[in-house]
């Protein structure tokens, strides 16, 4: 079943989908135009929340090239947004209407819609849109009291607890106890490439489409075909190249119905192309949590309980992914640990800011930061190493596959393989460990302010439960793999064709890699959560050994030989070990499986097949991140020195794919611990609608990173042993920085808020003395 | 991120130039150069020009000499052009040390020198220079050339003196003494970025004994300024760490810092003293 050790899996192989990027070919959203489209702009509230008193349109419609303007009167059709994964009662009054109805929530919430002859045009018409909203007092944080959503709704839309065992009473009888107050500050995904969506009506077909589509679009022409009461062949969604996904893009948002509204009610296309101001107050959110976490620990610092409440700013509406990043935040909080009993209860708050959703390792970024801190508070109250503590209490080998009673992605929780100590001990060994205390410890004696920290996380990726992928050998040998996946941008060509290549005995750049298409297939998962490897690669791998066997069975009649004695080498079927032998290609294979050739004698048409995988639970890839890092003493300003990621992915498919992914992740972590943070104003004027307001870290500001890809504990639960690899990198580089913080400050503790801006760090270091 | 509809003028004289903002100037017509400022400003419809007046066709803003002890440095001069080597002595070693703080490589290859003296940005480097050096802002218009005193320039946080129909055509300043030391420190969140504060700062050293000192301080208040308290700590002073501290900590004393939601007085004012500083200890290296 296993494929073989010396093939192409495991090779850094080039990326098949370089070529058109690097010439300037690349097909972006912004790039696809269609004869005769409108263009969309649209007129977003400038009060964070207020009643609609007016709005007057008059002057943007009487504008020469403007074809037409719609408020929400004007599509009582369109319902507000689904949840991506179906109804769920209590969110339901919640949900975000396409166009604000009576009432604006956020800065930045679409009021209003222009459609014209080109986009000048239509923003020129949306500053004539006059809007008149009556201000109502805004919530501004998640822990203040709740207020009205609307007249009988409650900002606090729902509660949501897990836990096991009886945390009270070992609470009660514990060693000791330790309490943390720490707050994840909001940020989110910023790709390069902002959001676009072009719909077109084809009349001739009587097909809806939808270009620009990314990371899930068969989920979201599963949604949309509903929200617009067409059946399934009627809509289609098409991926372009996309420029960095990372949650936020690819979601339904209200532009992306609005276009296709318009395109059916004017019969041809619409595009929008979101500009970086607009991105930055309407696209998905991510983060912002505070948590208030407390441990009960024996004598040596042995977990027996946690218990963790939080609030969790969801921002104005509910999007998408409904509770998903709350949820995940309680099923995932432990992580890498055994806990003898666990409560968590999230409030999850809805405040008067930009809707919030998922971001690269969403629920992990923040629970990997409160958890690492309640390590360390650990290891500081009871004096034992940062070492000790976390050893002390990982879960060890022998205890695979550790299931514990929580939840992440309505999947129990069941870790599936992993030397967590192991792996803890490489990432110490890279970094000098023992050596580094003795360097610290002596430039601190110069007067420098510098330390290390760690952190130690699992993560969770390969959410199934089925993916399928079809592949097909064409008469020339050359081969198609079609697959319900997407790409955004993380390789998922060359990974596919590699497990392909590998299974079918061909060179993987004679393979073609469909995706994001749903006109080709009728089922796929797209590409989030660390999905696509773990669920498609073994789809497209199942598939593929199919396709192995048919050209196989049918070759040894033609070869007349023992199936069991043939091989496929290069695209062709030979007898093993005999090169010069009788041979034939799968190209020839093909062309005698055609529906009229003449051999193929009742043979299934076609030397093609479809593939599934089935899994039940997802897989569990686990890491651990060291910093060092100096403190300007004046400045304040936090620079990393060393950085190492570990992490265990099982099996890697390309290293140097998988390295880009963990590399790529790091820089947005560093982001979201010391640079970038969304800022609202107490009236809910967003403070970061820029790139001098928002702050990216750019190649000046990240460092080198040391990446050991570890393969020690392949996945029992598929037949590559993958796991996914897309969100290490980013997963606890605040956790980690924070924590070589406070070892610069030689004080545990100081850090409690990401990101650890300068002005922030001034005021630890006065209150400590330390400025 | 479309700007707002405007009529674009492409005049090949300093003149005409005048002549066509002279016309426009009263339905907001402006220069364009570098437009690594303005053009940002019209794509989000913060700055809604009627008239753009390009004068990047005008070859004899190109000018970059000194000429009678003075820099001479022209409307069409772009960032990048100062690299070290391009102007001679303590002056062209003080701009290749502050050029490439500004922004990025793009927006230098771009931007100019008299562009950002007129936009006026509170944390523009080549303003705290420009006041550093005494500058002289040469304005061109119909009515005929102006000369404005740097310290007459400056009239807010992005704003000027400058007369809507005027065009900085021009900066001069007169060069530092040879062996005159110079330093410069800023510090942004980003290498780039607008900074929170920065210092310019030279001086000679005679007989042991610090001369002529200078420190200019941008970043911290609406525009930069020379700080006399700071200078006065440092003239006749031995130029080591207890001067340099006592000159940045006056520094600190004297500035009234911006405030914004991130950076409150008191953090701005710690960084005018580290970047006063360490400009020093840089100009002794």
């Amino acid at each position: 079943m296993n494929a073989k050790p010396q093939g192409v899996i495991g090779q850094s192989v080039q990326r098949l989908e370089d070529r058109p990027l690097i010439i300037g070919k690349g097909m972006f959203v912004g790039d696809i135009s269609f004869a005769h489209q409108l263009h969309m702009r649209i007129v977003r509230s400038t009060s964070a929340h207020g009643l609609i008193k007016r709005i007057d349109a008059q002057a943007a419609r009487a504008l020469p090239g403007v074809h037409a303007v719609w408020t929400a009167q004007d599509i009582p059709e369109i319902g507000p947004i689904d949840f991506r994964e179906g109804k769920i009662e209590k969110l339901e009054p919640y949900r975000q209407p396409v166009l604000a109805i009576d009432r604006v929530r956020y800065v930045g919430e679409p009021v209003a819609a222009i459609f014209a002859s080109d986009a000048y045009i239509a923003e020129d018409a949306a500053d004539l849109v006059e809007i008149e909203i009556e201000d109502l007092p805004v919530i501004m944080d998640a822990r203040a009291a709740t207020g009205d959503f609307a007249p009988g709704l409650s900002s606090e839309a729902a509660i949501i607890t897990q836990g096991f065992g009886d945390t009270a009473s070992v609470f009660a009888t514990a060693y000791a106890v330790v309490e943390i107050d720490v707050t994840v500050g909001r940020h989110s995904g910023v790709p390069l490439e902002t959001r676009g969506a072009i719909g077109r009506y084809d009349a001739a077909r009587d097909v809806l489409e939808l270009h620009g589509a990314a990371k899930v679009p068969h989920k979201n022409k599963e949604t949309l075909a509903r929200l617009f009461g067409r059946p399934a062949a009627a809509l289609h969604l098409f991926e372009t190249h996309v420029g960095g996904g990372f949650g936020v893009r690819g979601e339904i948002y209200p532009e992306d119905i609005l276009v296709l509204a318009a395109a059916l009610r004017f019969g041809g296309a619409v595009k929008w192309i979101e500009d970086r101001r607009e991105h930055l107050m309407a696209a998905n959110q991510s983060r912002e949590q505070h948590h208030k976490t407390r441990a009960a620990v024996d004598e040596k610092g042995t977990l027996l309980a946690i218990e963790n409440e939080f609030w969790h700013d969801q921002g104005a509406y509910p999007r998408t992914h409904a509770m998903r990043v709350a949820e995940t935040t309680c099923g995932i909080l432990p992580g890498p640990y055994r806990v003898g009993a666990y409560k968590a209860l999230g409030h999850y708050r809805l405040t008067n800011k930009t809707p919030a959703a998922t971001y690269r390792a969403p629920g992990r970024y923040e629970t990997n930061f409160v958890r690492e801190r309640l390590l360390d508070a650990i290891a500081a109250k009871l004096k034992i190493s940062r070492i000790d503590v976390r050893k002390q209490n990982l879960i060890s080998s022998d205890e695979m596959p550790y299931a514990r009673p929580l939840c992440v992605l309505e999947d129990d929780v069941s870790y599936d393989s992993g030397d967590y100590v192991g792996l803890l001990d490489k990432s110490l060994k890279a970094i000098k460990w023992d050596e580094l205390q003795g360097e610290l410890a002596e430039r601190r004696k110069r007067g420098e302010l510098v330390g290390v920290g760690l952190a130690t996380f699992v993560e969770k990726s390969g959410l199934g439960p089925t993916d399928g992928a079809h592949v097909c050998v064409d008469t020339t040998g050359a081969i198609e793999v079609i697959t319900g996946g997407a790409s955004v941008g993380q390789g998922f060509e060359t990974v596919m064709a590699q497990v392909c290549a590998e299974a079918l005995g061909v060179d993987y750049r004679n393979i073609r890699v469909v995706h994001g298409r749903t006109d080709r297939i009728d089922f796929g998962i797209g590409a989030h959560a660390s999905r696509a490897t773990v669920m498609t690669a073994n789809a497209v791998h199942a598939a593929a050994l199919i396709v192995r066997e048919k050209a196989l069975s049918f070759a040894a009649e033609l070869l007349q030989s023992d199936a069991a004695m043939l091989d496929i080498i290069e695209g062709r079927v030979i007898r093993r070990g005999e090169s010069e032998g009788p041979s034939i290609t799968l190209g020839e294979i093909a062309n005698h499986l055609r529906p009229a050739a003449k051999l193929r004698r009742g043979r299934e048409p076609g030397l093609s097949a479809d593939g599934w995988f089935d899994t039940d639970h997802q897989v569990y890839p686990y890491g651990n991140q060291i910093a060092v890092v100096s403190i300007d003493r004046e400045t304040c300003a936090v620079n990393v020195e060393q950085y190492v990621i570990a992490y265990d992915i099982g099996r890697a498919i390309n290293p140097v794919l998988v390295r880009g992914q963990i590399l790529g992740g790091f820089a947005q972590g560093l982001g979201g611990a010391l640079y970038e943070e969304f800022l609202y104003d107490e009236r809910g004027e967003p403070l970061s609608v820029t790139f001098v307001d928002y702050l990216m870290p750019t190649a000046n500001e990240v460092p080198n990173v040391e990446v050991i890809i570890a393969e020690d504990a392949p996945s029992p639960r598929n037949p590559l042993g993958i796991k996914g690899a897309g969100e290490s990198g980013i997963a606890a580089v605040g956790a980690a920085i924070a924590s070589a913080v406070d070892d610069a400050l030689s004080s545990p503790g100081a850090v409690t808020q990401l990101p650890i801006t300068p002005q922030r760090l001034k005021k630890i270091m006065n209150r400590l003395g330390r400025a | 991120m479309k700007p707002a509809p405007f009529t674009y003028h492409r005049p090949l004289s300093i003149d005409e130039a005048a002549r066509i903002l002279s016309d426009v100037a009263e339905h907001d017509g402006r220069i364009i150069a570098g437009g690594q400022s303005l053009a940002p400003m019209m794509a989000f419809r913060v700055a809604r020009p009627h008239h753009l007046v390009d004068i990047n066709e005008i070859a004899a803003l190109d000018v970059l000499t000194i000429e009678d002890a003075a820099l001479r440095i022209g409307a069409r001069v772009r960032h990048a052009r100062f690299i070290p080597g391009a102007i001679a002595g303590p002056t062209g070693e003080l701009f290749a040390k502050v050029m490439p703080n500004i922004a990025n490589y793009s927006v230098r290859s771009r931007g100019t020198f008299c562009g950002s003296l007129a936009h006026a940005d509170p944390a523009s480097e080549w303003c705290a220079l420009a006041t550093l050096l005494d500058a002289e802002i040469i304005a061109h218009s119909v009515r005929g050339e102006r000369r404005i005193d740097v310290r007459d320039y400056f009239d807010g946080a992005m704003s000027t003196t400058l007369a809507p129909d005027e065009i900085v055509i021009e900066a001069r300043m007169p060069v530092l003494r040879e062996g005159t030391r110079t330093g410069f420190y800023e510090f942004s969140r980003r290498k780039g970025d607008f900074a929170i504060a920065m210092a310019i700062v030279a001086f000679s050293v005679e007989n042991g004994r610090i001369t002529s000192p200078r420190v200019s301080i941008g970043g911290a208040e609406p525009y930069p300024r020379r700080i006399h308290e700071a200078e006065a700590a440092l003239d006749g002073a031995a130029p080591d760490a207890a001067a340099f501290a006592a000159a940045a900590d006056a520094a600190a004393a004297a500035v009234d810092p911006m405030e914004d939601a991130m950076t409150d007085a008191a953090y701005r004012r710690d960084i005018v003293r580290a970047a006063t500083r360490r400009g020093l200890e840089q100009a002794m290296q």
